[in-house]
């Protein structure tokens, strides 16, 4: 995985609450099987126009913000879907941060698992950036994780708080699935003491053919 | 020290928990679809590792598949290729699979219950928000994404930070006409779409004892909804008696000492939540959504809200770009409002219990001539069963469409998608913008909501049902 340590970019404003992940990435382009290639699809609704033009009216199609790899929006971001294709579709379309005032639980963990790093910060300070970002398209913030800052070139405009684990593990680019069978011992030991009741997809207990029915 | 439902299930499973990390949490069931998995399984060809424990995952395929006759082909080559692959990876990896010529395929949130492979006190995860669903028989269930459920695959265990506990404790009883779905869409109407945001929730009360298995799976199911991680109800006899005889549930004396096991699960007295939150089941109404998200919900005797109405900027300003979408004016009677569509289905609501209930509702009448309406089961089972019952005979002489099983039309993956602008009365679980297809608007409400909707052509309150026609 990519290590994030420091990032300044432009930020992309998108004053919106409840950004949900069938917005981040419609369904028609789940499809794939593929990790890459969503980017062109993020915000497809809002996005484009009928006829496949880019809609002027949605906010990050607006002058200034061309290459913006700091997402700014409003609180419970990336609710809804478990789906990975929005945290992969925003960090195709170039966002590697995404700060709101507050995140959905599985969007937020998708992020970590991709290099990403989400920022919860207090709403008065998300509408600050939000309004900088939209009087002064262009406007850049510097993203320091070791620090857990974000500034700008006034300086700081926030601390951030992140989970220690997550921040070490995104700082050094560690992979959990690696990680965690550096424990197969503790797997194992776990594994024998399971009770022999729980069920085992393979093999039914019953050779019933036909589950019951429900009685009324 | 007393403990919750869930501290029960977490401390049981803790492999690993260690000062200044994650712990790491044993997972019982791994479920697995083909929109969420083929990723996965590519990370493990990659990295040369393999699927730890294929006993303890199952694969089926549900969200993107057709809804039409089974013997015709896909016509979506690109679903299609995402469902061969998951025939491949689970041939490959040795992955129990309910494909599209099981007479068991459904989706896949409603096929764990019925093979018994959902039981009390385990945990299980799926690469699909709505897998909190399988919490209603006293289990740890929630969704992951699609490196989690690599890891999952890989290691049988996840990573996870101890969530919060919150008791959502619904008193009383519910008068007629009020159902599961209308307890958990008041729910995230009051305490909003993130108000259960790093909660696992435990619903308890006397309101939801009495809901059958298949209502407290509506409740559990839409705890996503409003944030939280996962919900969950405590097992007790209906739990044990649903479960009894299913074919991956334990038989004979294992079930008996199974079910002695199971009855320990229960929240302790003197157990303390994180945060508790009340409702009075007697106060509660059936509901209609108006908006774009699940907590936009108003009374079926209400109007449509102004965004005046609101304090919050943010929530007026969404207020405001919802009713644009919708196509709806503020103070428009909800009763008042055509639909053209009706969508009975979904992981919510489409098992047998939904479709009876629907079906009472329909007998002997017809769907309005303005509108299209179809009935997908949740599962192959629940369609032969309702067969078994006449149900289909009943929903094909009103008029509606009898479909095979799978998610269809609740996130519109599969060719059953909403034309721009079509209003549509869903029983499925979110009205986001789209959702249903682009331009697409959906009025989230229960079986016998949706049921009535398509009879009178537009939203009706169900209590007067009888009296009116």
């Amino acid at each position: 995985m990519q290590s994030y340590t420091k990032v300044t970019g432009t930020v992309g404003p998108l004053d919106r609450v409840n950004v949900d992940t069938d917005q981040i990435i419609p369904k028609q382009f789940l499809k794939r099987i593929e990790r890459t290639g969503f980017g062109p699809f993020a915000f497809f609704d809002w996005r484009y126009r009928e006829d496949g033009t880019p809609n002027p009216e949605f906010e990050l199609n607006r002058p200034g913000y061309e290459g913006a790899t700091i997402l700014v929006a409003g609180r419970n971001f990336g609710c809804g879907s478990s789906r990975e294709h929005a945290p992969w579709a925003l960090e195709d379309m170039g966002f590697r941060t995404i700060i709101a005032p507050s995140f959905a639980d599985i969007f937020y963990n998708n992020c970590f698992q991709n290099g990403m790093l989400p920022i919860v910060l207090p709403e008065e300070t998300v509408n600050e950036i939000l309004n900088r970002a939209k009087e002064r398209p262009g406007y850049q913030l510097t993203v320091d994780l070791e620090e857990q800052t974000v500034s700008d070139e006034e300086g700081v405009v926030a601390h951030f708080d992140v989970d220690e684990f997550r921040k070490h593990c995104l700082l050094n680019g560690l992979d959990n699935v690696g990680l965690t069978l550096q424990h197969q011992e503790d797997i194992d030991a776990f594994e024998r003491r399971r009770s022999p009741l729980l069920p085992n997809a393979k093999q039914p207990a019953a050779s019933t053919q036909k589950e019951p029915v429900h009685a009324r | 020290m007393p403990k919750t439902l869930f501290e029960k299930i977490w401390d049981a499973h803790l492999v690993r928990d260690a000062a200044g990390e994650p712990a790491l949490v044993y997972i019982d069931l791994h479920l697995v679809h083909e929109v969420t998995s083929p990723q996965a399984f590519e990370a493990l060809r990659l990295t040369g590792r393999t699927v730890r424990r294929p006993d303890l995952t199952v694969a089926t395929m549900d969200h993107n598949v057709p809804t039409w006759d089974r013997s015709l082909p896909t016509t979506d080559e690109v679903a299609q290729q995402q469902m061969d692959t998951l025939s491949k990876n689970c041939a490959e990896f040795g992955i129990p699979l309910y494909d599209l010529n099981s007479d068991k395929q459904g989706i896949v949130h409603v096929i764990g219950p019925e093979l018994g492979l959902t039981q009390p006190g385990m945990t299980i995860v799926c690469g699909d928000s709505h897998t909190s669903t399988h919490g209603a028989f006293g289990a740890l269930a929630f969704g992951i994404g699609t490196s989690e459920v690599e890891h999952v695959l890989a290691t049988q265990c996840l990573s996870q930070a101890r969530p919060k506990t919150m008791e959502v404790r619904v008193d009383g009883q519910l008068p007629d006409g009020v159902t599961a779905k209308d307890i958990i869409l008041s729910v995230i109407g009051r305490l909003g779409t993130a108000g259960g945001t790093g909660y696992v929730v435990e619903y308890t009360g006397e309101a939801i004892r009495n809901l059958s298995m298949e209502g407290r799976m509506t409740v559990c199911n839409m705890s996503i909804e409003w944030g939280a991680r996962a919900g969950m109800v405590a097992p007790d006899d209906k739990t044990f008696a649903y479960l009894e005889g299913r074919s991956h549930a334990p038989q004979g004396k294992a079930f008996e000492r199974a079910v002695e096991h199971w009855r320990s699960l229960a929240t302790d007295p003197g157990a303390k939540y994180d945060r508790a939150e009340l409702f009075h089941a007697n106060d509660l109404v059936p509901v209609v959504t108006w908006g774009t998200n699940p907590g936009q919900v108003v009374p079926i005797t209400g109007r449509i809200p102004d965004p005046k109405d609101f304090k919050d900027d943010a929530d007026r300003r969404s207020a405001e770009r919802a009713l644009e979408y919708m196509g709806l004016q503020p103070g428009t009677p909800v009763q008042e409002i055509p639909i053209e569509r009706v969508f009975l289905g979904s992981c919510t609501n489409a098992r047998i219990e939904d479709l009876r209930a629907a079906a009472e509702i329909v007998r002997g009448k017809q769907v309005s001539r303005n509108v299209y309406a179809m009935v997908v089961p949740g599962s192959m089972l629940v369609k032969l069963q309702a067969e078994q019952e006449g149900l289909d005979k009943v929903f094909k002489s009103a008029g509606f469409d009898w479909r095979e099983a799978g998610c269809s039309m609740c996130l519109g993956m599969n060719p059953d998608i909403l034309k721009p602008g079509e209003r549509c009365a869903s029983t499925s679980n979110r009205n986001f913008e789209g959702r249903q297809g682009k331009g697409g608007r959906t009025h989230l409400v229960s079986p016998q909501m949706a049921a009535a909707a398509a009879i009178a052509g537009h939203f009706v309150d169900v209590r007067t049902w009888d009296r009116k026609n």
